[in-house]
């Protein structure tokens, strides 16, 4: 059942013939078909698409880039906030202090004062008893001895 | 249909036997073309179905064909390199389509139910004339790449990067073609005969595996002679400094 025909005189495996040449041009013309229906249609669709999605890509990092930029402008901007607002804080705390020291020392000067005057008015008003009572004591004394002197 | 005779049929062998076609006084191998025309054709009517109506976003059809475009740029760049692999990707892709089709459809078609008055049906590549027809075009193509991109400087090439080298080189432009076409020629022969061997003497579920790896060595045969070509041809534009 089973023939080979290696070298055959008519025909065989290795029978090279007018096939050759037929089947190289047959691959040449199957290579322009090719080249025209699959090829150039297939490739121009891919590549416009990869174009479009490298070029989404591109605008995406440059938006990207903007917002990165735009992100470190606000915080530039928060910390500079926060230091001004550090700041004030600080002035403020400065001048509160600043204006409660001066009303104590206010508080405390007017209550010096109120107290010397106290003091001084006290001390008047002993010396003026002390001057009362010293001519009263007087008038008595004169008195008592005017009182002895008429009775004997 | 009586069984037996089904099978014996089947399993008919029959080697180096052709189907002659006469035009004027040549003669050529009518299985060959009747083969590769029935495949050519059905590779052709699956290319335009799929290519009839492009769209951006790629559905069905469309997709397989961009999938396959992208897989032989990628194989012609590699081998080719950046700056001309554009000119020789259609001639890459149709070695490759060419080769695989051609081994595929006979591996997977039942051409020996079609009874012919000499011969047998096949894969196209497993005849000589076809494989060294491809062969030759590939060495054209590399002689016409290196020519057309260098100048006759392309035949620096022999003497790099010494002239000891220079028989070599002149012998390898022989051997080139006649490797890849003896390859193809013989790993689908002897695929297809096994196959037949094995039928006809085990009929049920034995040959199956082989034939499996009779698709897988197809596919791979198609590779390696796409990608071998790619790199003739990268070889012949390649810059040496």
């Amino acid at each position: 059942m089973f023939v080979f025909h290696l070298f055959a005189t008519e025909g065989g495996l290795f029978d090279i013939n007018a096939t050759l040449p037929l089947m190289a041009i047959q691959v040449v013309v199957l290579t322009y078909l090719l080249n025209s229906l699959f090829f150039k249609p297939v490739g121009k669709v891919v590549e416009k698409r990869e174009e479009f999605v490298r070029g989404n890509i591109m605008e995406a990092k440059k938006k990207l880039a903007e917002v990165e930029k735009l992100e470190a402008d606000l915080q530039n901007q928060l910390l500079e906030a926060r230091s001004e607002a550090a700041q004030i804080v600080n002035e403020a705390e400065k001048d509160s202090e600043k204006l409660y020291k001066e009303a104590i020392e206010l508080a405390n000067s007017e209550a010096n004062t109120s107290k010397e005057n106290a003091r001084l008015e006290i001390e008047n008003q002993t010396s003026s008893a002390r001057e009362q009572l010293s001519q009263q004591a007087d008038a008595l004394s004169e008195l008592i001895v005017n009182r002895l002197i008429h009775q004997t | 249909m009586n069984l037996s005779y089904f099978f014996t049929n089947f399993a008919e062998l029959e080697v180096g036997q052709h189907l002659y076609w006469q035009i004027g006084n040549i003669s050529i191998h009518g299985q060959v073309f009747l083969t590769s025309w029935i495949l050519l054709g059905a590779l052709l009517v699956f290319i335009s179905l799929g290519t009839k109506k492009m769209e951006n976003d790629p559905k069905g059809l469309q997709n397989l064909l961009e999938f396959l475009w992208d897989y032989i740029r990628d194989l012609a760049r590699t081998q080719i390199g950046e700056k001309v692999y554009r000119d020789w990707m259609p001639f890459i892709g149709t070695l490759f389509l060419f080769v695989f089709v051609s081994n595929w459809g006979g591996a997977l078609i039942p051409w020996r139910l079609i009874k012919l008055p000499s011969g047998e049906l096949g894969a196209p590549t497993a005849d000589i004339n076809t494989t060294i027809a491809l062969a030759l075009l590939v060495s054209l193509s590399y002689f016409y790449a290196g020519l057309s991109n260098k100048g006759w400087k392309y035949f620096e090439y022999y003497v790099h990067p010494t002239p000891i080298m220079l028989p070599f080189k002149i012998l390898e432009d022989f051997t080139k073609p006649l490797s890849l076409s003896f390859r193809l020629f013989g790993n689908i022969l002897a695929d297809e005969l096994v196959v037949s061997v094995l039928v006809f003497l085990v009929p049920l579920v034995l040959p199956i595996p082989v034939m499996f790896l009779g698709l897988f060595t197809s596919a791979i045969q198609a590779l390696i002679f796409a990608t071998l070509a790619a790199y003739y041809i990268g070889e012949a534009v390649e810059e040496h400094h």
